[in-house]
């Protein structure tokens, strides 16, 4: 975070990229390092920096563009969102697994169309849905504007199909812009 | 009162893992198999977690996780080579 | 330990490893292999969080320090389970199941991706004005 105010010129901003490609990733792979060594003393301090300056520039070719993240509100509100949903949704299909006979159990496979185009967002989509209502998202369809996914108990496809469009599609949308 | 709630965590999921050694042993398909060696890997995870509790140490995490990686790596590799028919292409 | 404390870790405890034993429950009794993905997907990352926060709480209190590894696991199981779950999914589809039979369509004039080999979900595929702006400041 400190590194980021120190940004003043744009030479000085042209050699700072040229070390510091992805700034986000860097604060990520310190803080990383620091949690897997647990106790952090100021050996692992000095480490954890070298490490987390290095592998960005060795892995810079992988990285192809950074998806322009702003609207940190809006993603905390949404981690916390699917957070919740996670603990009742497993409720929900504990629920189903010990309490309903299979027979009635009424599995099914449904297309969703998509509004995002991002890879970043339906990737985080994909996997909300697998986390989620009772659903798990399988497939793509080759041009990437509809998902494959499948119910475990679906009554109304339908609803299911909007609940999923407004309640994380549409947030998505907000926070990956398009 | 903990020692008891270890002892009976233990026990469910040991139980948990043998019904995942079942679906590994009669599973109809082999992706089935595949999902079943999956969950016995998050099994395997909380007995650490539990043993780890039990025994008041904390050194059996490094464990825990490395468990975590490798098993998602060996899924996705299983996976990836019904899929493409090669792993690293 | 105080009693109120160690009222609530057992019952972390005792709620992870229920839902452990509700999601390999799962695999065991339900139909087929889509409907028993369901199950550890979500029963078991959720019983092993709680068994995770369980640990956290425990040793918060045995050495009032915060242990993140517990943290760190629990992160990364919440990222990869529904990777796993996505790839289980897909094998299953690819190795199975009869696309024109079972499968809804897309929708699209296309195919699901799963069959179509040429697709753009190759890593190139994508239109080059997708690219741009290859550094666009994450911090803002």
């Amino acid at each position: 975070m400190k590194r980021k105010t120190q940004i003043t010129s744009p030479a000085e901003r042209g050699w700072l990229r040229q070390w510091i490609p992805h700034p986000m990733l860097t604060v990520m792979l310190f803080m990383l390092w620091l949690a897997l060594i647990n106790r952090p003393q100021p050996s692992s301090v000095i480490v954890g920096f070298l490490l987390s300056v290095s592998i960005p520039v060795i892995t810079r070719r992988i990285w192809l563009n950074s998806p322009g993240l702003g609207r940190y509100g809006v993603i905390a509100w949404y981690v916390v969102m699917v957070l919740a949903d996670v603990i009742m949704a497993n409720i929900q299909v504990a629920w189903l697994i010990v309490c309903r006979p299979n027979r009635s159990l009424r599995s099914r496979w449904f297309t969703v169309p998509l509004d995002v185009t991002s890879d970043e967002a339906i990737a985080i989509l994909a996997a909300t849905i697998t986390l989620t209502p009772g659903t798990v998202s399988c497939d793509l369809s080759a041009d990437r504007r509809s998902m494959l996914v499948h119910g475990l108990d679906v009554r109304d496809e339908a609803a299911l199909v909007a609940l999923i469009k407004t309640r994380y599609e549409s947030r998505l949308k907000a926070i990956f812009p398009c | 009162m903990l020692s008891t709630a270890l002892i009976i965590g233990f026990l469910a999921v040991c139980a948990a893992t043998v019904m995942n050694l079942y679906r590994l042993l009669v599973g109809p398909t082999m992706m089935d198999r595949v999902l079943a060696a999956d969950t016995m890997v998050i099994n395997a995870i909380a007995l650490i977690i539990l043993y780890g509790m039990q025994q008041q140490t904390n050194a059996y995490f490094e464990s825990a996780l490395l468990f975590a990686m490798f098993g998602f790596t060996s899924t996705v590799a299983y996976c990836r080579f019904v899929l493409r028919g090669d792993i690293i292409e | 330990m105080p009693f109120v404390e160690e009222c609530v870790i057992s019952g972390c405890v005792l709620l992870g490893a229920l839902f452990a034993l509700i999601g390999s429950f799962g695999i065991v009794k339900l139909p087929d292999l889509m409907t028993r993905l369901h199950a550890p997907t979500k029963a078991t990352t959720l019983g092993l969080g709680s068994l995770l926060l369980a640990s956290l709480m425990y040793f918060y209190q045995l050495d009032g320090v915060f242990s993140i590894n517990e943290l760190l696991i629990l992160l990364f199981l919440f990222l990869t389970a529904p990777i796993s779950a996505h790839f289980i999914g897909k094998a299953h589809l690819h190795s199975q199941v009869d696309p024109e039979i079972e499968l809804p369509p897309t929708g699209r004039p296309c195919g699901w991706s799963t069959y179509e080999q040429t697709s753009v979900g190759d890593d190139d595929g994508r239109p080059a004005g997708d690219r741009g702006g290859d550094y666009r400041g994450e911090l803002g």
